[in-house]
């Protein structure tokens, strides 16, 4: 990185050169000057809306705030309260159970469908439209889409059900199959970008490895393990943490299906955040100490991928 | 705000016209399109020679038989039903086995929905939102970058490194302090609930965009703007007539990601634009989805999607450019 000018190395002062040519200091005052004219629009919005609620989260977490009279400080109460509520443990279920099988439908699907897509000569430009096509449509449609599909009466999955002779399910009303039914939403809506970011990395693979490999007498598998996973590494490894990140704020999903429910089978830790703070009477302080905890995992999971990525770049 | 981390507005794996720089002899369209032709008949892990054998070449059209027709089936015929399930009645809609196609495909449902919803006035405001916080996220990001990238001034770095920091703390899981600094702002005093500025502010705080735009214009030649710099053109100027005419590919990123991002977001506008005259489509029919038919639940789903998908038709190439290639090489 560039280093500021005014900040570069100076010799000591008995070796300075004699101030020959003021005109650099004063264009260098200049500069900065413009530069920050040019910053202040951003650094308003960032200060005031990016890193203030940043602080402000960890600051609400030990407070007691209603937000009209003056905030008490109340220790770790609110840390207390949140982790004794019977929902605080479902919801850490639910979200890392939801993150898992996320992982299996949204991971290696997208990833396996990318390899298959990529040896296909005919129809591309139609396969990677209609994949991205959900990515594109607003969270909103396919969630009030899958809503009526998993109707437990005339939806459309369970006459399918119905149609090959399965009995019908009851998706979202049953604890057994509400949080695979919010996933099974989730991956369709979101499988696009996936898709498509693996068939990039697929296409710079070079073809010369292929080529030794079946020379070699690798076969379709053996190639596919000893070539096309090797060179995607790097994008495979990203892919997870990023996928992680991305499923631990699930909310549209158990807030316009389920509601968290049913007994609290789909509460998610973004969800009991919401409600604590916009439900319940305005626990603001509950809220933000989950917030807090939140935070704290996302910075770990962040962490782990830097470490993982540097070390692999090496 | 988006109310998930994007996959594909993340910093590794986006930009493919954003990590080459300037515009090179290959990314102009036609020649650009040559080489994808070229590149879709590469040698993958399939050989040709593979393919061309008998059983190879069976294999290989089932294969793609059975793709096409899953695929469609997958992602098309969801929206198919969608479509059809809003023409049909209220006794069809619910009758078993359903019907494939409408037996008397009602069109009025759509009139009937638009005033349901209030279509008209949910869009409006989802357009309004969606430009307004492109325009001032350009604005914002665009002097942002140009500054950090070609000015460099004090503590620059120290602010760079502040931004994209914030890239790694999803907005939904600081949404309870950002409601509250916006229902009250910090020294200014302002509440911007139900006010356009509520999206178009924490929009334009989006270390991926500043990311994104300081990468590009990093890789135009510094030599350039001292020239420009001796002839004695102000540093405006210089933005204006040099980096943004280049900049172009990446200023069609940030700007489509931006929209669609505005656009599509729901947990933010839900909190923020409560006011059912304020109200965004995403959260308009989610308010209004319990008082409703079924059928005309789909027509409303159907018309909040339309606008999304002209511009996925429209912009195709720039979207999956922006998502694809490019960065995944590292």
């Amino acid at each position: 990185m560039d280093t500021p000018t005014v900040q570069a190395k100076r010799p000591p002062k008995s070796q300075r050169r004699p101030p020959a040519r003021p005109s650099r200091q004063r264009r260098t005052l200049r500069t900065n000057i413009t530069a920050y004219g040019f910053l202040c629009a951003a650094l308003f919005c960032f200060a005031l809306f990016a890193w203030w609620p940043i602080v402000r989260q960890v600051v609400l977490s030990f407070q007691e705030t209603n937000l009209v009279d003056e905030p008490t400080w109340v220790g770790l109460d609110n840390f207390r309260a949140v982790v004794e509520d019977p929902a605080f443990g479902q919801a850490w279920k639910n979200t890392f159970a939801f993150t898992f099988l996320a992982l299996l439908c949204g991971y290696v699907i997208p990833f396996v469908v990318a390899i298959v897509l990529n040896e296909l000569r005919h129809a591309r430009g139609y396969l990677r439209f209609v994949v991205y096509l959900p990515v594109m449509l607003p969270p909103i449609v396919s969630v009030l889409l899958f809503r009526w599909f998993y109707d437990p009466g005339p939806g459309l999955f369970n006459q399918l059900l119905d149609f090959v002779g399965l009995p019908g399910l009851s998706w979202l009303d049953s604890t057994d199959t509400a949080l695979i039914s919010l996933v099974i939403v989730s991956t369709w809506m979101n499988m696009g970008s996936g898709v498509l970011i693996y068939l990039a990395a697929l296409q710079n693979i070079p073809g010369e490895l292929y080529e030794a490999a079946e020379l070699d007498g690798a076969g379709i598998f053996r190639r596919i393990w000893n070539v096309t996973i090797p060179q995607t590494r790097l994008i495979l490894l990203l892919m997870l943490m990023l996928q992680v990140v991305a499923t631990m704020q699930v909310f549209i999903e158990p807030y316009m299906l389920t509601g968290g429910g049913p007994e609290n089978a789909t509460v998610t830790v973004a969800f009991l955040m919401y409600q604590y703070a916009f439900v319940y009477g305005g626990n603001y302080g509950a809220g933000s100490a989950l917030g807090v905890m939140l935070m704290v995992v996302l910075l770990a999971v962040a962490a782990v991928q830097l470490r993982l990525t540097r070390d692999e770049k090496r | 705000m988006a109310n998930t981390v994007d996959l594909s507005t993340h910093p590794e794996t986006a930009g493919d016209d954003t990590r080459k720089g300037p515009p090179t002899a290959a990314s102009r369209p036609r020649e650009r399109r040559r080489a994808h032709w070229a590149e879709g008949h590469s040698r993958t892990i399939i050989s040709p020679l593979e393919l061309k054998s008998r059983w190879g070449s069976r294999i290989y059209w089932t294969v793609l038989a059975a793709i096409l027709s899953v695929f469609t089936l997958v992602f098309v015929f969801p929206l198919y039903w969608m479509v059809t399930g809003a023409m049909k009645s209220g006794e069809e809609i619910a009758q078993m086995p359903p019907t494939l196609w409408p037996k008397d495909p009602d069109f009025s449902v759509f009139a009937d929905a638009w005033e349901l919803f209030d279509v008209g006035l949910l869009l409006k405001n989802t357009l309004f939102y969606s430009v307004g916080a492109w325009l001032f996220a350009l604005a914002v990001d665009v002097t942002a970058a140009y500054a950090l990238s070609k000015l460099r001034p004090m503590f620059g770095n120290v602010i760079l490194g502040a931004m994209f920091a914030t890239l790694m703390i999803p907005p939904i899981v600081v949404m309870i302090p950002a409601y509250i600094t916006v229902t009250d702002v910090p020294i200014f005093g302002w509440n911007l609930l139900n006010t356009p500025w509520a999206i178009w502010f924490p929009v334009a705080a989006n270390g991926f965009n500043i990311f994104l735009l300081k990468r590009f214009f990093d890789s135009i030649p510094d030599e350039i703007l001292e020239a420009a710099e001796i002839d004695g053109v102000p540093p405006w100027r210089v933005l204006v007539s040099i980096i943004l005419p280049i900049s172009r590919p990446i200023l069609g990123v940030v700007s489509i990601f931006t929209i669609v991002m505005v656009f599509k977001d729901f947990v933010w506008p839900l909190l923020v634009l409560p006011d059912s005259e304020k109200m965004t489509i995403s959260v308009g029919l989610s308010q209004t989805a319990g008082q409703v038919t079924q059928n005309q639940i789909m027509a409303g789903l159907v018309m909040a999607s339309i606008p999304m998908i002209i511009v996925f038709v429209f912009f195709q190439r720039s979207i999956m450019a922006g998502l694809t290639a490019g960065s995944l090489k590292g």
